[in-house]
């Protein structure tokens, strides 16, 4: 048996492929936009070596700390939005029936294209035909705002569609999570005389509690890296109010040409993201692992 | 007894419980209602000219359904050309991955070697790396070899960045799996590949279709890697195809809808069928945001 199994010839057969792949496709690309940052570079000509300079130039670039900025918080509203995700899947595990359809229809916007939810979303922001000043309008509201052409409401314009795209995605998760807690805790309590929001926030919240840990780095690494929709609907405008890391850091490269200091653009992304990922987890370390049923 | 003791529990009295169920259904109904009305919306849309869109109320029904809508699209422009690259990209996309994910899963839990676990941590890491950091580097990679504007630099891509959750999803079942039907085989004299083939294969089959919907979902949806390695119309996918094609008909509705429409009918064509699986693959795969 152990020598049938650990035939050497037929192990690399099954492991190098979907490894080499990862190497030359994920890691060294990795390693090579760490590289590409030391140089000045426009993607075709030769490269320069300079050094640290882009990685010194982005830590005092304001348009790339805006970008930052912006996307901390959609950060923050992201973790907002896990209070009203849990609340509903809260309402969802209280064993009423149908709510397993539900929560399929929750997840429908979560599997469409982010291309196609960005398109759908830019009529129904639509200035004069669409659906949300065509509301606004028929209830009295006599100039409602261009919502994704004012730089002050352009960001909070873009987080509904965000919450709305990923509802079902964390509803889903909370669900199972709070499906999981025993049925004979809430009875005991409820013999206790304790009502439906003690046994919520008091027996319920803390026993999904590693759940949400992870929930809340999904979200915050998630929107980090936040892109798609973003770059369809606004392409981080206007004048740059809607711009998050990864736009700056495609613009950087694909349309100004300077890929040195977009690759160093996104090497810090990756940066930033490894080390959110690992703050989070450090300060909320998971003690077990986690069962979806 | 049973059923009291399973519903909301404030409230004491029957009517009180009435009215609790109520409250606990009209809240899901509305969040129901926010998540399925925008597409309704754009099913309806689709459907008109502009002159209804501008002046029926937004959820009206128009006076006759335009399909013909849908069929001016798909013949104009090539959104016949980008459904079908959508199709046959996101298939052997998603096969190449479940194969080679198959593979490098029974390879990890099977098979005895050294490197098991270093390879097994190295697919692992791979999943917190983002899209966004590869991609300038990806681009001139493929641009030396010659495969931009290739579906290939899209296939292997997609293959790479969805390797880590579909064998991630893989290893708990494989996990799982009895080994005495292993075991009697290799006495029996099997080799390796039949073993692996003809028998740990078919009883995988489960959880190939859940990693395979996965897949194929994201693969469908993929937009950034299409965006930057394709440039020519032929070899682009729906996601960009669509975002070009409305960039040149932002005036006309009906035709902006049906072209929305066209892009996501698969997708939910596949959930009306497979939602259990769905569900599963996406609560499984949830690490990947």
């Amino acid at each position: 048996m152990d020598k049938v199994m650990s035939n050497k010839k037929i192990i690399a057969l099954y492991v190098l492929p979907a490894l080499l792949l990862i190497m030359a496709i994920v890691y060294i690309p990795i390693v090579l936009t760490a590289y590409y940052g030391l140089n000045q570079w426009n993607g075709i000509g030769r490269m320069k070596f300079i050094g640290l300079d882009n990685y010194a130039a982005l830590l005092t670039d304001g348009t790339f700390w805006k970008s930052a900025w912006h996307s901390l918080l959609l950060a923050v509203f992201s973790c907002a939005s896990l209070i009203i995700y849990l609340a509903v899947a809260m309402v969802l595990a209280t064993r009423i029936k149908g709510a397993n359809l539900f929560r399929k229809i929750y997840l429908i916007p979560m599997l469409l294209s982010s291309v196609a939810i960005a398109q759908l979303w830019l009529r129904i922001y639509h200035p004069t035909n669409g659906i949300v000043n065509s509301v606004l309008e028929s209830i009295g509201v006599a100039n409602p705002p261009a919502w994704l052409s004012e730089p002050k409401l352009v960001l909070f314009a873009l987080f509904i569609p965000i919450l709305w795209q990923y509802a079902g995605f964390y509803i889903l998760i909370y669900y199972a999570a709070l499906k999981n807690i025993p049925a004979s805790l809430e009875e005991a309590a409820k013999i206790d005389g304790a009502s439906a929001l003690q046994i919520a926030w008091k027996i319920k919240l803390p026993l999904a509690m590693e759940v949400i840990k992870v929930t809340v780095v999904l979200a915050v690494v998630g929107s980090l890296k936040y892109f798609d929709l973003i770059y369809v609907m606004t392409d981080g405008g206007p004048n740059g109010s809607s711009e998050v890391m990864a736009s700056y850091m495609y613009h950087t490269a694909f349309r100004a040409y300077d890929f040195g200091y977009g690759s160093a653009t996104g090497f810090f992304l990756l940066v930033i993201c490894l080390i959110v990922t690992w703050v989070i987890r450090k300060i909320t370390a998971a003690k077990e692992t986690i069962q979806y049923s | 007894m049973r059923s009291e003791a399973l519903s909301p529990s404030v409230f004491k009295s029957k009517a009180g419980l009435k009215i609790g169920y109520g409250v606990l259904y009209a809240v899901l109904t509305i969040v129901a209602a926010l998540q399925l009305l925008p597409l309704v919306w754009l099913f309806l849309f689709s459907l008109k000219n502009n002159q209804e869109v501008f002046n029926l109320p937004p959820l009206s029904l128009p006076t006759h359904f335009r399909w013909e809508n849908y069929e001016k699209v798909w013949s104009a422009g090539n959104i016949s050309v980008y459904f079908l690259n959508s199709v046959w990209i996101t298939v052997a996309a998603s096969a190449l991955t479940i194969i080679l994910g198959s593979l490098t899963t029974f390879a990890m839990t099977r098979m005895k070697w050294k490197g098991s676990s270093l390879a097994l941590g190295l697919f692992m890491v791979a999943m917190m790396i983002p899209v966004h950091s590869t991609l300038i580097p990806l681009f001139s990679i493929f641009n030396k070899v010659g495969l931009t504007d290739n579906p290939l630099s899209l296939i292997l891509s997609y293959v790479a960045f969805n390797m880590p959750i579909t064998i991630m999803i893989m290893l708990g079942f494989y996990y799982a799996l009895p080994r005495e039907v292993e075991e009697a085989a290799v006495m029996d004299g099997c080799s390796v590949n039949r073993l692996f083939f003809q028998i740990v294969l078919p009883m995988t089959s489960s959880v190939i279709a859940t990693t395979g919907i996965i897949n194929m979902i994201y693969n469908w949806n993929e937009f950034i890697f299409v965006n930057t390695f394709i440039s020519s119309d032929s070899h682009k996918t729906l996601t960009v195809g669509v975002q070009n094609f409305i960039g040149q008909y932002t005036t006309d509705w009906g035709s902006i809808g049906a072209t929305l429409m066209i892009s996501i009918l698969p997708i939910l064509v596949m959930f009306l069928f497979l939602s259990n699986r769905i569900v599963e693959g996406i609560a499984a795969g949830s690490v990947k945001g």
